[in-house]
């Protein structure tokens, strides 16, 4: 095939084309950055890193129920629900840090229950029915944050063990609303 | 310059012109953002976000208040994805909106996985997140 003559100025003609596309793409801080240009992540060892995440929200909550069964304002039968549903989130973390060593990642450790009190405002505890209210507050997050870990997950296994995890929290939003004697939701599509 | 020569130029300055449309295309994103309701961004930051974040203090993911502008990975005391960390990214508003529609396509290997799919939501959010101020020193 013969070679154009013209084909080294198409060339560069449409090299410079495209450096002004970059050139203002940079000016916009827009560009993609370094860390997504230069590697592709495997599919296992992204979704490790967004478990660890799932697995940050269980120590917190563990932390949660561990701090309302020392503040002393809870009845003892309200103390016993917690009881149970700490336990629960002590079995889903083991599922999750279980799950991200099957997938070849390192699973996130806990803080210390002193952080875990500053981050959830535990100074502001003054009543059960306070403690409950926090309680709601952290499991309806947590139910919310599992329905919206499914679409990015690549491994299905993972994506049941996030939807299961999501039902029990839903499950416990329920028990501490009706706790609360809050009203059942006229509308439905409660979470995500 | 000969007719081809000149063909070429012509050629060139188009693929210029869509070089630009692509920039202003961008810049529209980012207006995109910018004009977000704040009011309905606190209901949806509530939502969507705080089950891991919290504006003033550190939880699964970093504190909030003073995220427009401020570099990714630069809040004290919060143990970032190394991933995020590197990423050399300043959270404009045109960054926040694309974190928001799919963070692990902005920064392969970051720990926050849930996006906020609709556009306006997205603007809404981002605006709250502006209205919320810097941080206190």
């Amino acid at each position: 095939m013969p070679t154009s003559p013209l084909m080294p100025q198409r060339r560069k003609l449409l090299g410079g084309a495209m450096l002004s596309l970059g050139g203002l793409l940079a000016l916009a801080n827009t560009a993609t950055p370094a860390s997504a240009q230069g590697r592709r992540m495997s599919h296992a060892a992204q979704d490790a890193e967004l478990l660890n995440a799932a697995i940050a929200l269980e120590h917190e909550g563990i932390a949660a129920y561990q701090i309302a069964a020392e503040s002393g304002l809870l009845a003892p039968p309200v103390l016993q629900v917690g009881i149970r549903f700490q336990g629960h989130h002590n079995q889903h973390r083991d599922e999750l840090i279980a799950g991200v060593r099957r997938l070849g990642g390192t699973p996130v450790a806990a803080q210390t229950n002193a952080e875990y009190a500053t981050a959830i405002g535990a100074a502001s505890l003054r009543t059960q029915a306070d403690v409950l209210q926090l309680a709601l507050r952290l499991e309806r997050g947590a139910t919310n944050a599992y329905l919206g870990l499914v679409p990015p997950l690549h491994n299905a296994d993972m994506e049941n063990l996030v939807a299961r995890l999501a039902a029990d929290e839903a499950y416990h939003v329920a028990v501490l609303a009706n706790a609360l004697q809050q009203e059942i939701p006229v509308a439905g599509m409660m979470f995500g | 310059m000969s007719w081809t020569q000149l063909s070429l130029t012509k050629a060139a300055m188009i693929a210029c012109l869509f070089a630009f449309a692509g920039g202003s295309a961008q810049a529209q994103t980012a207006t995109a953002s910018a004009v977000g309701d704040a009011a309905r961004g606190a209901a949806l930051y509530e939502r969507r976000c705080t089950s891991c974040h919290a504006l003033d203090v550190n939880r699964i993911g970093p504190l909030h208040r003073g995220v427009v502008g401020r570099r990714a990975g630069a809040v004290p005391g919060f143990n970032y994805s190394p991933a995020l960390a590197r990423s050399g990214l300043v959270w404009t508003e045109a960054n926040l909106n694309r974190w928001l529609s799919g963070p692990p396509r902005l920064v392969p290997g970051t720990r926050m996985g849930l996006s906020v799919p609709v556009p306006a939501e997205r603007a809404d959010i981002i605006a709250y997140l502006r209205a919320q101020g810097a941080a206190p020193r």
